[in-house]
């Protein structure tokens, strides 16, 4: 297999003084859409914070394209092409869905390529589309969650990360998202994302790592965790 | 009716360097949500800028306006990197007293260079110039002067804003600073960006200001606390909202002056003899206490 993209080493994060990931390690090869499930609390926005560098991880190592990025500064992170999409959204509400899309592409200066991920973006949403001209505050839940992925697409990431993408979306809605999701996965972009929605996350999903209280307790292929008792007694009510 | 024009042309030429004053102030509130006390000190400077390098180089003092603009940018870029970027790490009331010493430190050095008598402008194209635009209506060359700029200063941060890739990454930082951090923006630079521009409009604020009021190192305080009722007026960290705030302020000086003309004009016994033209920042502030009362979010709140 080739180098990996994105690698996290035993990494330990604390949450206002107390101690939330103990030691967590993952690792993502490119074009691989990678899972981390966990319920509530268990720490799983936190690994990607850490990644982000908006919540330092003090140990640990934490590797992108083989170089430390633990020390860097969040936006340095960001031109490295690591693209977070956050649980809560951060949209720039009273700006329009293409002003918010557009600044997604702030990392890039060529504005072909721009208009490309534009309409790339919008053939993936139509529906952002219809909603270019309004202010982001007014679209639906679901709209603009929309738009906090289809921001992320515009700098052409290396890896885009989901925080939660499904969070409070109806049924509908959430098969439209990873539909999309899984639209982005055949085009060979790499993920990782981070869900509650453990069934969809992991049939979608190459690999999984299941987090527990701030530890990994399992990991293997999507359909393997699937399978698993731990999952499916803790996750999937089976 | 002629003495209300004039009043009504003068209130809104001079409102509109007073939203010049308070352009600054709102950008970097808006951006990071500092008050800076020391707004006042840096017009302060834009005047002795104005004219001490009008002095010193012989030049008409409208023209040491690029100057002005950009010793208050570099001024404004120092003040950030070698002071409130460490202030932003403390606790609130760190930031807010913060400010207030870079206001006596600014102020105390300008009395120890500059002195503490009152310096005024005395030649120049503007001064001592007027037109007469007829029903009583005359405008001095310098107000008028101080307003066509102010808007165009308007116009400019107005287009850098939102036409430029810088200010609009300025504005995403604005509305949300994590977010912005989230695409790439820098919040460092562009708070930097922030306090540059805003140190920028307020010392060509006070070059402009200059050709009409004497300087003294404690000249500040009355504009910051204008300022301040501006912004508050007209939302904190909106540009449009402190624009038409520094008109609606402007029309409230001259409100009191009108008073009185019309009560010497009509000989009422009642209130003659109280003039209430010394009252017409007191009136200022009145409007700021009702605003914070009533809609504190201001005239044209933004951010939700």
């Amino acid at each position: 297999m080739s180098e990996p993209l994105l690698q996290v080493k035993q990494i330990k994060v604390r949450y206002s003084g107390l101690p939330v990931i103990h030691g967590v390690s993952l690792v993502v090869y490119p074009g691989e859409t990678v899972c981390v499930v966990g319920s509530n609390g268990a720490g799983k926005s936190t690994i990607l914070r850490a990644v982000m560098g908006s919540q330092r991880a003090f140990d640990g190592e934490i590797l992108f394209n083989g170089a430390a990025i633990r020390n860097l500064r969040t936006e340095a992170i960001v031109h490295l092409g690591v693209v977070y999409v956050p649980e809560e959204k951060m949209l720039f509400r009273p700006l329009s869905v293409e002003e918010n899309l557009l600044l997604g592409a702030y990392c890039l200066n060529d504005q072909e390529q721009i208009a490309k991920n534009l309409e790339f973006v919008f053939a993936l949403f139509p529906r952002l589309r219809e909603r270019r001209k309004q202010a982001a505050s007014t679209l639906s839940g679901g709209e603009q969650q929309m738009v906090a992925v289809g921001r992320g697409l515009m700098s052409n990431p290396r890896i885009l990360m989901l925080d939660e993408p499904s969070l409070g979306l109806s049924p509908l809605l959430v098969d439209e998202l990873f539909g999309a999701v899984f639209k982005l996965k055949e085009e060979g972009l790499t993920i990782l994302l981070v869900e509650q929605n453990v069934r969809e996350a992991l049939e979608m999903s190459d690999r999984g790592y299941v987090l527990q209280t701030g530890r990994i307790v399992e990991e293997g292929t999507g359909a393997e965790l699937l399978r698993s008792d731990k999952v499916q007694q803790a996750f999937l009510g089976l | 009716m002629e003495i209300f024009a004039g009043s009504m042309v003068a209130g809104l030429l001079i409102g509109l360097l007073f939203a010049l004053i308070a352009l600054g102030l709102t950008i970097i509130f808006g951006m990071m949500d500092i008050v800076n006390f020391a707004h006042g000190e840096f017009l302060m400077l834009g005047m002795y800028t104005a004219l001490l390098t009008s002095q010193a180089t012989g030049l008409d003092p409208l023209l040491t306006l690029p100057v002005a603009g950009a010793v208050g940018y570099l001024l404004g870029i120092a003040c950030y990197y070698g002071f409130v970027k460490f202030l932003l790490r403390g606790p609130m009331v760190a930031q807010l007293l913060g400010t207030f010493g870079l206001m006596l430190l600014l102020r105390n050095l300008a009395l120890l260079f500059f002195g503490s008598e009152d310096r005024t402008i005395h030649s120049g194209i503007l001064v001592n110039r007027a037109f007469d635009l007829g029903m009583g209506v005359v405008v001095p060359a310098t107000k008028l002067a101080g307003a066509v700029l102010a808007v165009v200063a308007f116009a400019v941060v107005w287009l850098l804003m939102h036409r430029t890739r810088t200010g609009k990454a300025m504005v995403a930082t604005a509305l949300n600073r994590q977010g912005a951090r989230y695409m790439g923006i820098s919040t460092e630079r562009m708070n930097g960006l922030a306090w540059g521009i805003g140190g920028a409009t307020v010392m060509i604020a006070g070059a402009l200001l200059v050709n009409f009021w004497s300087v003294t190192p404690y000249v500040g305080l009355l504009f910051t606390m204008i300022a301040f009722a501006i912004v508050a007026l007209g939302g904190f960290g909106s540009i449009p909202g402190a624009f038409f705030a520094g008109l609606i302020v402007g029309l409230i000086t001259e409100i009191p002056g009108f008073w009185d003309f019309f009560t010497y004009l009509t000989g009422s016994r009642w209130m003659a003899g109280v003039s209430m033209t010394p009252f017409k920042y007191t009136c200022v502030y009145l409007a700021y206490f009702l605003i914070m009362l009533l809609r504190p979010r201001g005239l044209f709140g933004w951010k939700n």
